[in-house]
């Protein structure tokens, strides 16, 4: 068994400012759209997100589609949500993810299945996004299964989750953080961020709460190419952007380019805000943008590993 | 109680295709107070039922259809019919099925759930019955029946101004948790995180039942 780090631990334990990036797998079994995906980020980000079925529509696993990446020389974090699979596939499935090689995994609730194009499909949730935390972690220290029966070949994911600053109750929101921590996520990726004031009002508390020394804080951003994009951001369930960028993006010229400015402005402020270790750059069907985003955010070259 | 809505009538008619004489049963009990399956809707069916003219129709309206002391007062009128419509919940036709052996028993509603009356004509599922009640850590709200995701540690980050991702029209349980703790003086109980349930006591262990030997009569 691997006990060698991931790239992606390895970085924030050192100290660097992270940068990752998302790759969303196919409606098929194509794998060249992953590979071209994992190509274009290569060396620009210090590992890659392969969305769940996110949204719920319906695609290639996070399993393959991290797999693919890896292939392609990006770390993938795989992605696993509460809302498909019970304890017994969650449980079975990591087993197979860490015997092929994945090391990173971000555990999530899930988008309801109502979003995406299976609405009519059974929902899970056997165990929340806390509870599977504490599942996957306690496996791992204890090398047992949430079953108790002894775990043969022990896996090490670096464990992170997800947070949204922005979803209600804030209160209760943090709380439930804190015990995505306690439970044992070492790595938090936030929804994509646009209101950076209420962000950095989020991340007073994160530092009241002292949760930024207990999980690296790794803040979302998302690049959008059009007007359509934005609104569409816009519906998914949790986002809450301010109406002047929908207007910046309404009134451009370019609206590539001004998408590509909104979010070099909002990286530029989020990084320098204290206790935020990473940025996680979602461009998911424009992935081909990360490699500039990252250049003119000064992100690039990533650092390489001792 | 249990809430009930009565099927399209077109679907009620196709099942009845194959009969002449149909025993409309309603049910005095949660269908009639949800206003679906009681005696006055049973009416109101066999009405426009009626309005064909090619069946011979009977109401009947026990108290309960899923207790055997209500039924032995229709003993008759089922023999009568070729079919009963039964419009209790599944319950009652299960057991109005079980009693009458031989005699094909069709539901008239669709069984919704466990729930309560809001406003008029507004019902909304409070419980699923999943066996192993945490209501005294949750402030009294149900965050296996009313999160859509039955979360049991928090929120999902879908929740927004008080309202569930699913749909505007649901309240998030978990805002309502939040403020029900708040007024109670008990937030820090969020703090607590509840492990992963046993499921056997709900509908994943198969059908369940119950068995009290203190109430059992012994047989001598």
């Amino acid at each position: 068994m691997a006990e060698e780090k991931s790239r992606l631990q390895s970085l924030f334990e050192a100290g660097h400012f992270v940068v990752t990036g998302e790759i969303g797998p196919p409606m098929g079994a194509d794998t060249g759209h992953v590979y071209k995906a994992a190509e274009e980020l290569k060396g620009y980000v210090d590992a890659a997100n392969v969305t769940d079925n996110q949204t719920s529509i319906l695609r290639m696993s996070s399993i393959g589609g991290s797999f693919l990446a890896q292939q392609k020389g990006v770390e993938a974090v795989m992605q696993m949500t509460c809302r498909d699979r019970n304890r017994i596939a969650i449980q079975s499935d990591l087993l197979g993810a860490w015997a092929m090689g994945l090391k990173n995994l971000l555990l999530l609730s899930g988008d309801h299945q109502s979003f995406g194009n299976d609405k009519q499909a059974k929902n899970v949730y056997d165990v929340d996004s806390v509870q599977v935390i504490k599942m996957i972690s306690d496996m791992q220290n204890e090398g047992r299964f949430s079953n108790g029966k002894k775990v043969k070949g022990v896996p090490s994911f670096f464990i992170g989750t997800s947070a949204n600053p922005f979803a209600d109750p804030a209160e209760l929101q943090l709380i439930r953080l804190k015990k995505k921590i306690r439970a044992g996520a070492k790595f938090v990726q936030t929804q994509a961020i646009y209101d950076v004031d209420k962000f950095e009002r989020w991340m007073e508390k994160v530092r009241a709460w002292g949760l930024h020394k207990e999980a690296y804080i790794e803040a979302g951003v998302m690049v959008n190419k059009s007007v359509r994009s934005i609104e569409a951001t816009q519906m998914v369930p949790g986002m809450d952007i301010p109406d002047n960028l929908i207007e910046r993006m309404r009134n451009a010229s370019d609206p590539k380019e001004e998408g590509k400015n909104i979010v070099l402005e909002i990286i530029s402020r989020i990084e320098k805000i204290e206790g935020v270790a990473g940025v996680h750059i979602m461009a998911i069907g424009w992935e081909e943008i990360v490699s500039e985003i990252v250049r003119r955010a000064g992100f690039s070259p990533r650092p390489a590993l001792n | 109680m249990i809430i009930a809505s009565q099927k399209p009538l077109d679907e009620i008619r196709d099942t009845l295709k194959a009969y002449d004489k149909v025993l409309i049963a309603a049910c005095g009990t949660c269908v009639t107070v949800c206003l679906s399956g009681g005696e006055k809707e049973a009416l109101e069916l066999k009405a426009l039922l009626g309005l064909e003219g090619d069946k011979a129709y009977r109401v009947v309206t026990p108290e309960r259809q899923c207790d055997s002391e209500f039924l032995e007062a229709f003993d008759e009128d089922v023999k009568w019919a070729d079919v009963v419509l039964s419009l209790a919940c599944g319950v009652g036709v299960q057991y109005m099925a079980e009693r009458y052996e031989g005699k094909p028993v069709i539901p008239g509603l669709n069984t919704s759930f466990m729930g309560t009356n809001r406003d008029a004509g507004y019902w909304t599922e409070m419980c699923q019955g999943c066996g192993n009640c945490v209501l005294e850590k949750t402030g009294g709200i149900c965050p296996v029946a009313r999160c859509s995701k039955s979360h049991f540690n928090g929120p999902c980050g879908g929740s927004a101004n008080g309202v569930c991702e699913v749909d505007p029209s649901i309240e998030c349980a978990w805002q309502l948790i939040y403020d029900r703790l708040k007024s109670l003086n008990q937030l820090d109980r969020l703090y607590d995180t509840i492990p992963p349930r046993d499921w056997r006591t709900s509908r994943d262990g198969g059908p369940r039942k119950i068995r009290r030997p203190d109430v059992a009569i012994e047989e001598v």
